[in-house]
């Protein structure tokens, strides 16, 4: 198990620094920072002397082993955008990503654990294609299009919902269905799969046999032996969400680290940029890794491997 | 069954307390006095020496003041935080400011304030982003508690256009105590509105400046509180507009804004802006010469041929409506020295573009690429009209700094590119910044250079107006750009609000009044 834990730590750590090399890169390739930075009536001198101030005309290599040292020291630097530091931009918005992300996939689990579980229960009948559809729809709709679809309907036609902000809990509502709602079917049809192994195992006859109550079943001895898949396809959805939010964000005008990258990275805010690729990816690699952990934990098969 | 009949009561409870956080969140407007407008762009900073946004220019109207006004319809000069104002020679401007104008914590604005504010954009060291507004700027010397000088460092029509549009006076002492980060988190000016609270990049909330000083050439503001928001998706905005949630948004695309006629609480008003579209050529070859890529467009006749196969009016119509028209001169036609009669008119003829591709040795026309940065539909319809003339040409969408960046390296035969001219008055804002010889120059022409550097520093308007006017002449007897039609925003607002759009694309809201 230790020597599991060590090469998958040492794995995350370096996906962890590949990440951020190839976003440093990939951000330079599609703008010159200088010229976002500088503004569209700037001069060749007014783009060269801000190149010069901010130290852009340095190779692209001298430029991303000084920011990864700062980084590493916990200093992410100042947005030359916004003159703020950049720890301090992300502090500010990360709560409302958060809970969106956080809002988000309880909804998802609310709604696809009782489809996937009303699936298994009635396989292959009218009940198991009805929910495999509602979910479905949920991965085949672009979210940002479900979201506009929401505001129309229920923010313009009935007015039930705020359309933007993050200002009361009613505004969090639409932008958790149209991000959640996403994630419906990966967990869905893993519920769905996990019941129909587990239903159809001995324990599940001896508990029948033994007249205990159908629910009590269910819910005892069934679905927690299924849901454990699940645990961990959780935790790499949540990753996915926080990924996810920067259309959701856009769309609602929540003012999340999602919005924060998708303007950062319009004008080019490299510092910005990179402390949020480097954020999202620390999560993402940790969630990752705890899945991973708790996988080995459940199953010893592959941690001997 | 069961569950449900034991669960309902919460079931009910939770419906409850949804409806209750609903009706909570109420809509304001006019009842409360309170205008909420929305904007696509957060701004960088309130700091105006520090920002570089449209956004920027609207905020400091409202909260700052500058040292003149000019007229949104007659475009003259007046004084603002200037009672009077006076050129001494071509480099000296003697200002005598008002007396009793206050900032927004009382202190009295004097000529330290002034110079003091000046001198510190025009300081390279100071780091400001908007140099060029200022950089013209020797210095500024106070002589005596409400006049002073500004000594320019040559001479620069200009001057009167910067001085009313982009550079707002500040406080001197609160300035140097909280600094430009400070500042720009926490400004304070003269303006008809003071910014009382800020949440970055989010909200704004500006109140209204009750001891705004009397005859400002700006008026008195009458809307009590104005709610600036940021919402970046323009669905949103239009869908808040539907709702009354939002009572102003401007720049909404004219298929929203058909959708925003047909609600009966919303007025759209288009205008003309300064922005105009134009096609560049790569006249001075550097494409082929740097980099080995195909370059028709260094022959004039394909340059006039493109001209030609354009159909401006089609476009203004149909994709942009509201007012657009075709522009065949290389600035916005009210700019001082835009001289229309100046440029030769290239009418719509697919014919005459063919017999030129014909004249130039392209019978069977040739393949290009067509970068673009905004606006793929404007940019697909003139895919289709060089189809027609024999051009194939492919569409390449970049974003404006990669297009930019490619353009300087000399890889651009043809663009689609738009100029704001930064509301500015003026055709040295568009046509100096693009045939002087600078990074952005892909024609480099010696005469143009020549005439346009004499014209930046004529004091004489009638000469200015002539050099201009030759330029222009040789601009669009060259084809060096086909300049193609005006842009239009469309101002989409409450039925409640009574609201004045200007060219320059600023609203002033401080002018709005309710119904």
């Amino acid at each position: 198990m230790l020597i599991y834990f060590c090469k998958r730590l040492g794995l995350a750590v370096l996906v962890t620094i590949a990440v951020s090399m190839i976003s440093f890169m990939m951000i330079r390739v599609s703008g010159d920072p200088a010229i976002a930075l500088a503004g569209e009536a700037a001069t060749s001198e007014e783009i060269e002397f801000v190149r010069e101030q901010y130290g852009f005309d340095r190779p692209l290599i001298v430029q991303y082993l000084e920011w990864a040292s700062r980084a590493i020291r916990g200093d992410l630097g100042e947005s030359p955008y916004m003159n703020l530091p950049v720890t301090e931009m992300i502090g500010n918005r990360i709560g409302v990503t958060m809970t969106l992300g956080i809002c988000a996939l309880s909804f998802a689990v609310l709604l696809s654990v009782p489809l996937g579980v009303l699936a298994a229960i009635r396989p292959n009948t009218w009940i198991d294609r009805l929910a495999l559809t509602i979910s479905v729809i949920g991965q085949a709709m672009p979210s940002f299009w479900f979201g506009l679809i929401m505001i129309i309907v229920l923010g313009v036609k009935f007015r039930l919902l705020p359309i933007s902000g993050a200002e009361t809990p009613a505004h969090f509502i639409m932008p958790t269905i149209a991000l959640g709602y996403y994630a419906t079917p990966a967990i869905m049809r893993l519920v769905r799969s996990g019941m129909l192994e587990v239903l159809a195992s001995d324990h599940i006859r001896t508990a029948k046999a033994k007249g205990l109550r159908w629910g009590k079943i269910l819910y005892k001895h069934a679905l927690r032996n299924a849901i454990i898949p699940v645990v961990a396809v959780l935790a790499v959805q949540l990753g996915f969400m926080l990924g996810g939010s920067i259309v959701i964000e856009t769309v609602f005008a929540l003012h999340g680290i999602g919005h924060l990258a998708w303007v950062s990275i319009g004008r080019s805010d490299l510092p910005v940029v990179q402390a949020i690729v480097l954020l999202l990816s620390i999560i993402y690699v940790v969630l990752t890794f705890l899945s991973d952990m708790l996988n080995a934990f459940l199953d010893p098969r592959i941690r001997v491997k | 069954m069961h569950s449900w009949k034991k669960h309902s009561r919460i079931w009910i409870a939770a419906m409850v307390l949804l409806g209750l956080v609903l009706s909570s969140a109420a809509w304001a407007g006019k009842k409360d006095d309170t205008l909420n407008v929305a904007f696509t762009k957060e701004l960088e900073s309130l700091d105006r020496y520090f920002n570089t946004a449209r956004e920027g220019i609207v905020f400091a109207r409202h909260v700052y003041d500058n040292l003149l006004f000019r007229d949104p319809e007659t475009y003259e000069y007046e004084g603002l935080l200037a009672k009077s104002f006076e050129w001494e020679d071509e480099v000296t401007l003697n200002i005598e400011l008002r007396q009793g104008v206050e900032f927004h914590n009382g202190q009295e604005m004097t000529a330290d304030d002034a110079v003091y504010t000046l001198n510190y954009a025009a300081d390279p060291d100071n780091k400001v982003k908007t140099q060029r507004y200022s950089n013209w700027i020797d210095k500024a010397e106070k002589t005596g508690p409400y006049s002073f000088t500004i000594h320019l460092k040559y001479p620069f029509p200009p001057a009167l256009e910067f001085l009313s549009g982009a550079n707002p006076v500040y406080p001197k002492d609160y300035h140097q105590e909280v600094g430009y980060k400070g500042f720009g988190v926490k400004p304070i000016g003269t303006g008809p509105y003071k910014a009382t609270e800020i949440e970055p990049g989010k909200r704004l909330v500006l109140v209204k400046n009750e001891n705004y000083f009397q005859n400002s050439p700006k008026g008195q503001p009458s809307i009590g509180k104005i709610v600036w928001r940021t919402l970046p998706e323009m669905n949103t905005q239009v869908a808040e507009l539907i709702t009354g949630s939002l009572d102003w948004a401007f720049l909404v695309p004219p298929d929203q804004a058909e959708q925003l006629k047909k609600v009966p609480n919303v007025q759209v008003v288009p205008a003309e802006t300064m922005r105009i579209g134009y096609l560049t050529f790569d006249a001075a070859n550097f494409s082929e010469t740097k980099h080995d890529i195909d370059n028709p467009f260094k022959e004039v006749k394909v340059r006039q041929a493109v001209s030609h196969a354009i159909n401006r009016q089609a476009i203004a119509d149909n994709l942009i409506g509201g007012g657009s028209r075709p522009i065949y001169t290389p600035c916005y036609p009210s700019q001082l020295g835009c001289i229309e009669e100046a440029a030769k008119e290239y009418a719509y003829d697919p014919e005459k573009a063919q017999e030129l591709l014909t004249e130039a040795g392209y019978p069977d026309g040739f393949d290009c690429i067509l970068y673009a940065y905004r606006n793929r539909p404007f940019a697909e319809a003139m895919v289709g009209n060089l189809k027609a003339v024999g051009i194939d040409a492919k569409l390449v969408m970049m974003k404006y700094s990669a297009l930019r960046e490619r353009q300087r390296a000399g890889k651009t035969p043809l663009q689609f590119l738009t100029w704001g001219s930064y509301s500015i008055n003026d055709v040295s804002a568009i046509i100096s910044n693009f045939f002087e010889h600078e990074a952005d120059d892909i024609t480099r022409d010696p005469k143009l250079k020549e005439w346009l550097e004499a014209a930046d520093k004529e004091m004489d308007t009638e000469k200015r107006k002539e050099l201009y006017g030759k330029a222009i002449a040789r601009i669009t007897e060259r084809a060096y750009w086909a300049p193609l039609f005006s842009y239009v925003s469309n101002n989409c607002f409450s039925k409640d609000l009574n609201f004045t759009p200007y060219p320059d694309a600023v609203p002033r809201f401080y002018m709005a009044t309710w119904k």
